[in-house]
């Protein structure tokens, strides 16, 4: 099989990977990169376990081959802590316990920061509608809209 | 509901500031992980040369096998192995036992019995690889007629699914009763009111986020297996795949990592499991299988598929006397019902419900079908939520005849709180419950009097808003192991805690958790016993090397079985602590009073020590009291002596748009009752998890076929479930009625909002649409369904 190399920048680190053209930007990350935060819970588009960021903008790593993931930005939920902890947003999926088994919990985080940031004075109907294509089967949503929506109001406070 | 009180954070357990005490909003022990990409799911497993198995699945519902050709697939330069169900067979490994009994086949041998059905397997260097050549086997297949319609199952011109048993002509499974028919039979000759109803709860999917998949590992070496997989009752599993891998118990080992949701979905040993065990045997390599979501959907255990009569008896003012129900069960091609041993119909004996009436019985019959096995699955809490389903269902269709109020209605016909422990007549002991002052405080939050002067309103305006009440009693914590086994394993649970010299814990557990919170709330169950702060505590699950024997997680049975082996635990190691301390202190045990943590002189507080130091002195020089072993440590084996009766009272308001028959969930309110609340923020979490599902059942989710017995809903473009738009914001309340026979006054509650929500979805749709003459609609109602109610009356969903 033709194998090609790529560059990827994952949470501001460059991984050379080599990579069949079929190879989706979901198993690069996640066997390639080593980072297994990005999950796989329907490889159809439709759970959105597996989005993550390029160059800022939400997809689904599922429905990304990784070469064309080449030269460019990725943030996976690895990427949200910061040194010091965890960031804003991750303290309220905590606080306010917005989730329960954490697989859907990578991609929602990814999502909402990618919201949050073009829209740091989301409501919380808007926030509904943000998080509506990523499934959570534990949750029931509340309290990961409550998140949301708690971390929105930390980011405007500061 | 919902206070801006309850959402305050306590941080307490999490700065040892000297509140030890366990129960209680704990933030989660397992959030740090989970948020920073850190768990760890069975698809995270690498191990060095691990391959990766992926299955050939049937196209066919049903059909014969007459030639597999594997040569082009071997042939493949990255594949490293082909399997075939007449490989299997001539191990002996082509059929394995089932938790019912029966047997399944783990490749097909002779013929196809579903759509989806294993038939090979292929272990390559990588997953890709191994789906490629699952494209170069070629198997043909010679095509018989599908047995899909339940209803035709057991006609005699029925084509006979399951000729691999000896002597099998037809495609019944078995046969089931309970209560008594003669008696039943004269309460409804005496009634004033029968009201009868065909009830469909369809076929469902657990469907949970992370599929199913396992990583197996034979060292050859030293003989041992380690298998990584999805399962929900590790031990029961290490057990199963000794009997039928011929493996020595020792010398296998589950691990349960992180499980990504399991909902029921994670209890029986798949055909994928076992493949991986023998991909790794015969390859002496580590081998990955991880199943993709259309395999999950069509393969793996299903739930529901009832087809209920439901018939109630009455006087002419609402008191019910009794309550008839003949039920036709799809069990699929296999029966792989996960249920105790003596309970093939699950707990659907519960199905009187919340209410004193004189008389029941209900008659089962179960079938094989060409479709995927299962039954058990989806918090059914085994069968449960049919019965529940079916009551709350009939009640409704009889308030509907007598005119009556459906709160009412229950209200009237209670059990009442000093008749428990109450015998229902089909043989269930409810051990406690006080029913209307949940269904009052339900009607409370939700301004039930006001909703529906709304409602008459809103009438009179051609608009449609309906308003359903359900209120259910549960029967979770299987079980006592005089009746409840599952293949001969009795539903018992160990614990095991050692408290180290500084005075930290680990706690072993023989239950495991797929999202429930175990990690948090068995930490803090065993805190409130010994008086050690929850965050001093590990919890260690899912290793079977590591922890005590036991039957896992469904059901909820955690903390009715295992929540109660931990406190009781904590109390043997706190009776051990108590002889150390009255050495340290040199008073005689009597003399001494217990309090959070700490041993003093009754009569001279200052006079104490703590855990911690008795923890010291337990590992420490110095002689210990006559008697007394070294070490803080103790183990149990708890065996339930009744199940737990957790209850609760739902209430729901729908409008419909009667443009489009789209049914919108505006509000729902649920009233949960589970006795001692251990973590109130994580029973909150459970009940909006399960109302979700409920909504889901109720209005989108179901497993269909074609008449070829093609499966019509193997993705999540078919398979809807609810998004954060579907549902309301959940309003939750709770009321405490401990159960007296639980160590700690718990009873589950992880299942509860799955059984009770749906009937009350379903209740106020058909409530919404009573002016259409309208009694009962099946699930799911989907708006080209409640268009067709809207019309008269839609078909049943099969």
């Amino acid at each position: 099989d033709v194998v090609t190399g790529v560059g990827i920048n994952v949470n501001g680190r460059k991984y050379g990977l080599e990579v069949e053209p079929r190879t989706l930007l979901s198993d690069a990350l996640r066997d390639g990169c080593g980072l297994t935060g990005t999950h796989v819970g329907c490889e159809h588009g439709v759970c959105g376990a597996c989005t993550v960021l390029i160059e800022g903008r939400p997809v689904r790593s599922c429905l990304m081959l990784a070469v064309q993931a080449d030269g460019q930005d990725v943030t996976t939920v690895e990427g949200l802590a910061g040194a010091d902890g965890l960031n804003p947003l991750q303290e309220a999926f905590r606080a306010e316990h917005g989730l329960q088994c954490g697989f859907c919990t990578p991609g929602i985080l990814v999502t909402l920061t990618a919201h949050l940031a073009d829209h740091p004075d989301a409501t919380e109907a808007e926030l509904r509608h943000a998080v509506s294509g990523n499934l959570c089967r534990c949750t029931g949503y509340q309290n990961v809209i409550a998140a949301a929506v708690r971390a929105a109001r930390s980011a405007s406070a500061r | 509901m919902t206070t801006a009180a309850d959402r305050t954070i306590v941080t307490a357990f999490e700065d040892n500031d000297g509140k030890p005490l366990g129960h209680g909003r704990m933030l989660r022990k397992e959030d740090p992980r989970f948020v920073r990409g850190r768990g760890r799911y069975v698809d995270d497993v690498q191990l060095p040369g691990m391959l990766h198995l992926a299955i050939l699945r049937s196209p066919m519902a049903h059909a014969r096998i007459t030639s597999v050709d594997t040569s082009l697939a071997e042939a493949h330069p990255n594949v490293r192995l082909v399997v075939t169900g007449a490989m299997l067979a001539e191990k002996g490994l082509a059929w394995m036992p089932t938790l019912s009994n029966d047997v399944q086949a783990v490749l097909a041998t002779d013929k196809v019995r579903f759509q989806g059905q294993e038939v090979a397997f292929v272990v390559a260097e990588d997953r890709y690889a191994a789906r490629d050549a699952l494209e170069l086997i070629d198997v043909e297949y010679e095509p018989l007629d599908p047995v899909v319609d339940v209803r035709t199952a057991l006609s005699p011109s029925a084509p006979v699914i399951r000729d691999d048993l000896e002597g099998k002509t037809d495609n019944h499974c078995f046969d089931w009763e309970t209560g008594d028919a003669e008696s039943t039979d004269a309460v409804f000759a005496k009634a004033d009111v029968v009201v009868s109803e065909d009830i469909v709860y369809p076929r469902v999917h657990p469907a949970p986020m992370e599929t199913c998949g396992a990583v197996a590992d034979y060292d050859a070496v030293d003989g041992k297996l380690t298998l990584w997989s999805t399962t929900q009752a590790p031990h029961a599993h290490r057990t199963l795949y000794a009997i039928v891998a011929g493996l020595p118990e020792h010398k296998i080992r589950v691990i349960a990592p992180d499980i990504g949701g399991g909902f029921g979905n994670k209890v029986p040993i798949y055909p994928g499991y076992v493949c991986a065990i023998v991909g790794s045997l015969l390859t002496g390599k580590p081998v990955k299988w991880m199943e993709d979501r259309s395999e999950n959907l069509i393969s793996t255990g299903f739930a529901r598929d009832y087809i209920m009569r439901g018939e109630i008896a009455a006087t002419s003012d609402g008191r019910i006397l009794g309550i008839r129900t003949n039920v036709l069960a799809d069990h699929g091609a296999f029966n792989g019902t996960a249920a105790p041993v003596k309970y093939p119909a699950g707990f659907f004996g519960v199905f009187t419900g919340s209410y004193d009436i004189e008389a029941a019985y209900c008659k089962m019959t179960a079938v094989y079908t060409n479709k995927a096995p299962g039954g058990v699955a989806y918090a059914c809490s085994f069968r449960i939520t049919e019965a529940v389903y079916l009551v709350e269902r009939i009640v409704d269709c009889l308030a509907y005849q007598l005119q009556m109020d459906p709160v009412e209605l229950r209200m009237k016909n209670f059990i009442k709180p000093e008749q428990f422990p109450y015998e229902t007549k089909t043989g269930w002991v409810y051990d406690s419950g006080d029913y209307a002052p949940t269904m009052r405080l339900a009607k409370e939050l939700a301004g039930y009097d006001e909703l529906r002067a709304e409602q008459a309103e809103k009438r009179k305006r051609g608009e449609l808003m309906g308003i359903g009440v359900a209120f259910f009693t549960e029967a979770v914590g299987a079980g006592p192991r005089k009746d409840m086994d599952i293949l001969g394993l009795g539903m018992a649970d160990g614990c095991e805690l050692r408290v180290h010299p500084t005075g930290k814990a680990v706690v072993r557990l023989s239950v495991q958790t797929q999202g429930q919170g175990h990690e948090t709330t068995f930490a803090q169950i065993v805190a409130e016993e010994i008086g050690i702060p929850p965050q001093d505590i590990e919890v260690v699950h899912g290793d079977t090397d590591q922890t005590p024997f036991g039957l896992g997680t469904y059901g909820s049975r955690s903390t009715p079985v295992s929540g109660a082996a931990a406190a009781l635990v904590a109390r043997k190691v706190r009776d051990k602590a108590r002889l150390i301390a009255s050495a340290m202190l040199e008073v005689s045990v009597a003399d001494l009073e217990w309090s959070k943590g700490v041993f003093h002189v009754a009569g001279d507080p200052s006079a104490s020590v703590t855990i911690q130091d008795i923890a010291m002195r337990a590992h420490g020089a110095g002689d210990l009291p006559e008697g007394v072993e070294g070490g803080l440590e103790a183990q149990i084996c708890y065996n339930p002596e009744n199940l737990t009766y957790p209850h609760g009272a739902y209430i729901c308001v729908v409008d419909i748009d009667p443009g489009t028959a789209k049914v919108k969930v505006r509000r729902f309110v649920a009233v949960d009752d589970c006795g001692t609340r251990i973590n109130p923020m994580i029973i909150e979490g459970q009940v909006h998890g399960g109302l979700t599902d409920g909504v889901g059942m109720a209005l989108m989710e179901m497993i269909s076929f074609d008449e070829d017995g093609n499966c019509l809903s193997g993705s999540l473009m078919d398979y809807l479930i609810p998004t954060a738009l579907e549902v309301p914001d959940w309003e939750t309340g709770f009321t405490v009625t401990p159960s007296p026979h639980h160590p700690i006054g718990a009873k589950g509650v992880g299942e509860s909002a799955t059984v009770g929500s749906p009937p009350a979805v379903v209740n106020a749709v058909v409530d919404a649409l009573k002016p259409f003459g309208i009694r009962h609609a099946d699930m799911p109602l989907t708006p080209s369904r409640v268009w067709e109610a809207m019309k008269g009356r839609p078909t049943p969903p099969i």
